[in-house]
Order: structure tokens, then sequence, then C-alpha cells
């Protein structure tokens, strides 16, 4: 049995985090664990960011490298350290401004960095081609048969007329 | 809105009716949405907040959502009624207490529906259902949401989808949560089997109100912890085939019960309801404990039949803003549990239950 990185009891919680091929493993208990609120002990929090954060981003691999500490959003003047601390974002834009970072997280969190699902409605007109692919899931999902099947007809027109042939 | 007036109602989630209701209490799906161009909670100033929550009023008011909803500002609320509002599920504990500034909570006469402002994001919708209903959920918290952007612009990202205040519900912003009463999973000690596995597939176990993973009473929410890279409905697909699978192991466990252990479990039921009916003082830990007993018991046909829903109003009534409010006085620490036990025991006394 594992013992627990913090204290040295048994590990009953254990992170296996793959990132770009390589794995590495985090042991703790469930004391520790809720001690550096990885796992949750109040109502609301699925899961502490934060603790998760430090924990996995520790290493060499940190993607401090890519975004200074110091690096601040031009609009809400949120600081990456900040964010780090904290585990909250503080603005729409600070997904472009922290993009290299944020990335590695979502991977670690998600498992996926692309969004694949609803798309406001507002948007989906905007959007060309992914937004009539969002329009189809949709339509599917609502079991809106005819409006799939029209919107099916002009992504194969749309396709068509990228495609190089 | 005076809120002594939903004191009688059991609210949606309690309604103890709806699909695979012997193990499946509730349904819930919450969407996070913040509004394009103003910072998000914690980043925002009082002026902000008070700018969202006067749109998002507005946006409730003149959209045509279904069912109608009424805005409560929390910070006209005294701590009583913000814990009876925690207490039925329609606000945080993070948005009763921990924040700050102008928030609050739209929501229907039913609970069913409830729209809640400037807590971690702008928005929080919520749509819950008694039962297992993720399908019907869905369709109705994303017809809301359908409605609730037609009048306010969101911050969403072509690659990243809904953004979101924290990065772990970025994508769909969407937690889709299945309430579960797991008693014979817990007696015949496989229910650490059953999270693990749910772990190792990227969903969580939280209790009832989310004390870490040994919950109160037996009671168990499974959620996803994903929100980005797969659709909602891929999603609640994921949710609904382990779902199946752990309403399977709970039904086999309780066969098992039954054939195995069935005069220790009569036993165990029949004491479960003794003492409810005659402490006189019981703290909200035990009564869910017993009332989980009770539950089951009902389920095996081990009692004379309590409706699901009078439990569950034995359970809401119990807690401790809804015990003050019944009581009609503040009560503290043993107080508390002597009207608590007093509650039981006029109640089961009406109902005639626990005799013979």
């Amino acid at each position: 049995m594992n013992a627990c990185k913090f204290c040295g009891q048994p590990a009953t919680i254990h992170l296996t985090d793959i990132l770009q091929k390589q794995k590495s493993e985090t042991h703790l208990c469930e004391a520790c664990a809720k001690a550096k609120q990885i796992i949750p002990d109040k109502p609301g929090a699925h899961f502490d960011l934060q603790g998760l954060v430090q924990l996995v981003m520790g290493g060499h691999d940190s993607p401090d490298a890519v975004a200074p500490v110091a690096q601040a959003c031009p609009a809400c003047k949120l600081k990456y350290a900040e964010f780090r601390a904290e585990g909250r974002l503080g603005c729409a834009r600070d997904y472009e401004v922290f993009a290299a970072p944020l990335l590695t997280l979502l991977e670690r969190v998600h498992r996926a960095t692309d969004h694949c699902g609803k798309i406001p409605v507002g948007q989906r007109r905007r959007m060309g081609l992914r937004g009539l692919k969002a329009e189809l899931d949709a339509a599917i999902a609502a079991e809106r048969y005819e409006e799939a099947a029209e919107l099916r007809d002009r992504i194969r027109q749309k396709e068509g007329a990228d495609e190089p042939r | 809105m005076n809120l002594d007036s939903l004191l009688p109602n059991l609210g949606e989630w309690l309604r103890g009716t709806g699909p695979e209701s012997d193990v499946v209490v509730s349904t819930r799906i919450r969407l996070a949405r913040n509004l394009a161009g103003i910072p998000f909670t914690t980043r925002a100033g009082n002026a902000q907040k008070a700018e969202i929550e006067q749109r998002v009023r507005e946006a409730v008011a003149k959209s045509d959502i279904a069912p109608r909803l009424e805005y409560l500002s929390v910070m006209g609320l005294m701590p009583l009624d913000r814990l009876f509002l925690v207490e039925r599920q329609l606000i945080s504990r993070e948005l009763a207490n921990a924040l700050e500034g102008p928030r609050g909570v739209a929501f229907d006469t039913r609970e069913s529906v409830s729209v809640m402002v400037n807590e971690e994001d702008h928005l929080r919708i919520q749509v819950m259902r008694s039962g297992l209903a993720l399908d019907e959920t869905w369709e109705q918290i994303d017809r809301i949401d359908d409605c609730l952007e037609a009048r306010l612009p969101y911050a969403f990202h072509e690659r990243f989808g809904y953004l979101t205040a924290c990065p772990t519900n970025v994508g769909t912003g969407m937690r889709a949560s299945v309430m579960l009463h797991l008693p014979a999973l817990g007696i015949t000690k496989q229910i650490e089997k059953v999270f693990k596995a749910l772990q190792k597939i990227n969903l969580v176990v939280r209790g009832l109100y989310g004390e870490g993973s040994r919950a109160s009473g037996d009671f168990y929410q499974i959620s996803n912890q994903v929100t980005l890279g797969k659709s909602e409905p891929r999603l609640l697909t994921e949710i609904r085939e382990v779902i199946a699978m752990i309403l399977q192991y709970e039904r086999q466990a309780r066969t098992v019960l039954l054939k195995e252990r069935r005069q220790n479990e009569h036993d165990r039921v029949a004491r479960a309801i003794g003492t409810l009916g005659s402490a006189t003082m019981i703290t909200a830990e035990e009564t869910m404990e017993l009332l989980s007993a009770v539950r089951l018991g009902v389920s095996l046909r081990l009692l004379d039949d309590l409706p699901a829903t009078t439990l569950n109003q034995l359970f809401i009534h119990t807690q401790s803003a809804h015990l003050q409010k019944l009581a009609g006085k503040h009560l503290d620490g043993e107080d508390r549990n002597a009207e608590r036990a007093k509650y039981l025991r006029n109640r089961l006394r009406d109902l005639g239950a626990g005799q013979g």
C-alpha cells in the first residue's frame, strides 16, 4: 500500500496525472486530502482547484515558465499568481491572457481542451460550419428530426464547397 | 414573498414520486453562466454586482420562462430565512453567508427552478425534479437557458465554451446530479466498491448537503466531474448508464437483505421508528440515520405503509431552520434537539406509525 505524501499514513486517495505521456502519481490519506482541500468537506465546493493546482503543478513542468506569475490581465488586473492562490479567474479575457497554462490545467482536469456541446443561439449563426454542427446536435438531442435533416443538408453543402477537389 | 408560506410545501425534489423513486430521490442539473463584458463575481465591485442583479431581474421578469420566477434579494433576508432556503436546496451556503454584496435567487413556487445571481458565477441556473429524470430536467434547463440568453449575452468562447470563474466548470458549465438512497449497499458493505468504480470514470460522489464521502442517512449525490470536451447529452448518457448500474446493485442488495437477514432488518427498522416516536432529544444526524432505516423498511414492506412524501416531510421539517420556523422561535443546541424530538413524537403519533 502507498503511504500518504504528507503524513505517511496509508493512502486512500490516489491521483494519477498523465501529461504528454508522462505519468505521475500522488497518494494521500483522507485527512490530508481534506486538510489540503483536495476533496471537499463543505457543501458547494465540488473540488478545490487551488489545492489541486498547487499539488499537480508543483513540479518542474510548471506552466509558470510560460506564464510569469506576475503577468496580469489588462482587463481585470488579475495576476496569474492570484489565480494560483485562489483558484478563480477574474474575467472572460483571462482565458486568452493565461491560455498557455490554462490549457495544461484543462487537459489535466477535463482531459480535453475544446468545448463540444451547446453553443448560444446568438453565437451559432456567427460560427459557420461549427455552429451548424452544434445546431444539428441540439436538434437531434431534442428529437426535432425535420430540422435536423435540413441542417444536415446545409452542412453537406458547406463541406462540399469547402473541400478542394 | 413571505417564505413562511413555503413551509407546508415539500418542494419539487422532496415530492417523493417520479421514476425509480424507491432509490432515486431527485435529479438536479445546474448551468454556470456569466454575462459578457463584466468581470466574474469575485472581481466585480458592488456597483457591477448591482448591475448584474438588475439585468437578470429584468430578463427574468420579461422573458417567458415557464414556470414564472420570483426574485428574492439575499441581502434583505434574515439569517434564519437564508438557512431555510439552503435547506430547501434553492441556494448554496456560499450565497447565503460567505459571499458579499448584491446577490439573490429567482425561483418558482413549486421550487423546481432556481436562478442564483452573483454566486461564484453571475448565474447559476438550476432545475430539480423528483425521481430519475435527466432528460426532462435537461430539456427544461436548456429552454430556460435559451430564454435568458436571448436577453443576457453570455461570456462564450469558440474554443472553451461557456466561460466560468473556475476552469473546472468551463465548457458546458453543466453539473448534473442524481441523489440516491443506498441503504442496502451500505449495510452489505458494497458501497465503497461502487464508489471506487465511479471515481475511475470521473463521476463524483457527495453526501446530501455535500459533507464529504460518508453521507449521512445513506443519501448520496452522483454527478459529473468533467464539463469540457463532451456534449451535454453525452455527459448525461454517461451518468444515466452509471445510475442504472447502481440501481441494479442496490435492488439486488435489498433482495439479499430480505432473503438472508429479514428478521434483523425488521428489528432494526422497528427500533428506528420506535426511537423516532419516543426520543425526548434527538440530533439532525440521528434523525437522518433513523429515517433512512424507516425508508428502507417501507420499501421492503417491513413496515406499514408510510408514504415517501410523509417521510420526506419529516426529514425536511427536522432541519434546523425549518424546525425553528415551525416552533416560531429561535432555538439553540439542546433546545433544538428537544424540539426536534417533540415534533417527531407528535407527527408519528398523529400518523399512528410504529404500532404493532
